[in-house]
């Protein structure tokens, strides 16, 4: 006989094993983004049983590091990109995470964010949705936010934003198991994300973006972040530019 | 494919018009919506108190250690607090470790590959080369290293570092170096290596290349035992008693704070000379405190950081050991190779207020700063062996801190000595791993070699200049 708990889909941590370095074979590719000291490493740690150091200032982890978990029977390789404050700007380890989101074309990018301080951590969230569509946002750092008497709408900010939101306090454990099938979901295509694009832009940057963008969009019917394509060559991204010569964007 | 590529580039063209359009301030627009977008969203999904209680408690011990009064003074506080528990926890546990090691174990050695009637030289080579020097490593640098790196660490988790940035970054803009160059420098404290590699959240290059430059003057890992233990043998010994742990703490931070002189220096010197240019800006966000959780990081700093670093030691002293035992024994002539080579570096040695044995020990100890003090003390008792101190060529005996002041006492080692070993090891060449890094890092051979040079032609500059004042008198 079975019992209500052991089937209920929530009660899946036992379905995770974390299997350490090895990343070989696996079926999906996870990108963990987001800025400095919001716990990414915690949640990398967590997840793959690896043991990241991590440490309590902006630029600790500078490189990707990698590792790989099984969670419901696909396994997912766990990709952590160093944290930055945005995306706009060209210092190496901001280049290294956005390349990886850019490029290596993740099947899912987690953005953790903190709970604390989402309104300056959203800034990225917001650029990283520009890029990509499949996002799963994970709000860390619950428990500091509670003891700063904090309260946060998930439900409302997932609509808001047109992606799953997860709250979690990864040091402790808490919501890693729905952070596990946000991701699982979002990775087999059973959730379908409608990702917020950023508005608020002054009219003439506005309307050279929209121009750029359509013509991106005919010579490249294909490409999914036009837009954000066209406000990077707006601004002359080098990079950028030799990619569309490569023909590495589409 | 041509036909898109002129449609590539005339896309291009339209983008390089549309940049005249929207002006210079096109990107800090941007940047500004995103921020204006993201306030607009939390609005709706956050309430929060407006009484940030606990924010305050961050805000007062903000004031406090990074108050232009008490910021410098608490710094130097807690590093003296690390490196005085460090010296005086790593004593006991460093004499037992060598009472087990030389004292146990290696006569049991010994005696053991006699009665199997194992070839001298093959027990030589392998127990009091390889066997000595890696007993050597464990002892003199497993101690301090389990100590301080948890410490080091606990401080790390709690978000003091990015204060300690915020200290720094006046005087670094002022040397015309990046704000965060004081992060990197502190990684630096770990391990150089670390530190380059670390440099990378620098924007600009050419303070990038400032960063890597100066990273070496900051003490690593392999050179915090040996200040520490040179210490407590030199500068403690003068003193009365009560006192010298207090003094030989005290000369390992004005090492320490030395080394963040010459940063200082060097990067000033650099900006005005071959990397001119302004020090940009960048935003230093000072991190919440956070409680450290203590039994997960002594647990992940020792068997993470120590044994690793200490692995790296040994898998450098045992090699290094079979070549100290045969260079010592391999006679040209009628002596050894290594005296060949002490005497040939001895005057040089001598005019630098050092000796031959430590140039040699420096030269053979360029894969890892760990093992200088090992090498020094094996080829110390090796040239003083006819002397009647030490049992045999290339062979150490007993490992306690009389007996290694003893040793160096024998070889001639004075205060200046002691002062100037110290000096030479915080300016000289970085470690070959951390010269592979910056030449990973920077792709270039020039600015691997000054980065590798610079430091060692101050190291002798210095020395030199100390050994001449201190002659006078």
């Amino acid at each position: 006989m079975t019992n209500a708990c052991s089937t209920c889909k929530y009660n899946t941590v036992s379905d995770l094993k974390k299997m350490g370095e090895q990343t070989t074979s696996f079926d999906y590719t996870i990108a963990l983004a987001g800025n400095p000291n919001t716990g990414k490493s915690t949640v990398f740690n967590t997840l793959t049983g690896l043991r990241q150091h991590t440490g309590n200032w902006p630029g600790k982890t500078v490189t990707t590091a990698q590792g790989s978990f099984s969670f419901l029977d696909k396994k997912f390789k766990l990709v952590d990109l160093p944290g930055t404050y945005s995306l706009l700007s060209t210092s190496e380890d901001e280049e290294v995470a956005r390349d990886f989101i850019l490029f290596g074309k993740p099947d899912v990018t987690i953005v953790v964010v903190d709970a604390s301080r989402l309104e300056r951590n959203l800034n990225l969230a917001l650029q990283i949705l520009e890029i990509t569509n499949k996002v799963v946002l994970c709000v860390n750092l619950m428990d500091e936010a509670k003891r700063h008497n904090i309260e946060i709408d998930d439900r409302t900010l997932a609509r808001d934003l047109g992606i799953p939101v997860v709250t979690t306090s990864a040091r402790s454990n808490e919501g890693i198991t729905d952070l596990l099938h946000a991701v699982h979901d979002l990775a087999i295509g059973e959730i379908v994300t409608k990702p917020y694009h950023f508005e608020d832009i002054p009219r003439t940057t506005n309307k050279a973006i929209e121009k750029l963008n359509d013509e991106l969009l005919k010579l490249y019917p294909q490409l999914a972040n036009s837009r954000w394509i066209a406000m990077r060559l707006l601004e002359g991204d080098e990079s950028i530019i030799k990619a569309l010569k490569e023909g590495r964007l589409h | 494919m041509t036909e898109d590529r002129n449609e590539l580039d005339k896309l291009l063209e339209l983008a390089e018009d549309l940049r005249k359009d929207v002006g210079d301030n096109y990107h800090d627009n941007l940047t500004e919506s995103f921020y204006a977008d993201a306030s607009k969203i939390v609005k709706n999904s956050v309430k929060s108190d407006d009484q940030h209680r606990t924010f305050r408690v961050d805000r007062a011990i903000d004031n406090i250690v990074t108050s232009k009064i008490w910021g410098f003074p608490i710094m130097l506080l807690l590093l003296g607090v690390v490196l005085w528990l460090t010296i005086i926890g790593a004593n006991y546990p460093s004499q037992l470790l060598s009472s087990l090691f030389l004292e146990t174990i290696y006569p049991f050695l010994k005696s053991g590959a006699e009665s199997l009637s194992i070839p001298a030289w093959i027990s030589g080579l392998l127990i009091d080369g390889v066997y000595l020097s890696t007993a050597w490593v464990v002892a003199v640098m497993l101690p301090p290293m389990a100590i301080f790196f948890p410490l080091f660490t606990l401080m790390e988790d709690f978000g003091y570092l990015p204060r300690i940035a915020f200290n720094l970054d006046n005087i670094f803009r002022k040397a015309g170096a990046h704000g965060k160059q004081a992060l990197t420098m502190s990684m630096g404290f770990g391990c150089n290596a670390a530190g380059v590699v670390a440099t990378r959240i620098i924007d600009s290059p050419r303070e990038r290349l400032i960063a890597i430059i100066t990273n070496n003057f900051s003490l690593c890992n392999g050179r915090w035992p040996t200040q520490i233990l040179i210490a407590t043998i030199f500068i403690g010994a003068v003193v009365p008693t009560g006192l010298s742990q207090l003094v030989s703490t005290g000369s390992v931070i004005a090492i320490a704070v030395l080394g963040i002189g010459f940063t200082f220096l060097v990067s000033w010197f650099l900006s005005k000379t071959m990397l001119k240019g302004e020090a940009s800006f960048f935003i230093l966000e000072l991190p919440p405190y956070r409680p450290p959780r203590i039994w997960q990081t002594i647990y992940t700093s020792l068997i993470d950081r120590t044994l690793i670093v200490l692995g790296r030691a040994v898998a450098f002293a045992a090699p290094a050991g079979a070549i100290i035992w045969l260079i010592s024994n391999i006679n040209i002539q009628d002596q050894s190779i290594a005296l060949w080579l002490i005497e040939g570096l001895s005057p040089f040695g001598i005019i630098l207020g050092l000796n031959g044995v430590i140039l040699l020990a420096y030269i053979l100890a360029i894969p890892a700063n760990e093992i200088v003090i090992p090498t020094i003390l094996m080829l110390t008792t090796l040239t003083f062996s006819s002397m009647g101190v030490g049992n045999g060529a290339g062979v150490l005996f007993d490992g306690s801190e009389n007996e290694v002041a003893n040793i160096l006492h024998a070889g001639g080692w004075t205060l200046l000595t002691g002062i100037n070993l110290m000096l030479f090891s915080l300016l000289h060449n970085p470690c070959s791993t951390t010269i592979y890094t910056i030449y990973k890092e920077t792709r270039s051979i020039k600015w691997t070699a000054v980065a590798s040079l610079l430091p060692l032609l101050l190291g002798i500059f210095v020395c030199f200049m100390v050994a001449q004042i201190w002659r006078l008198f």
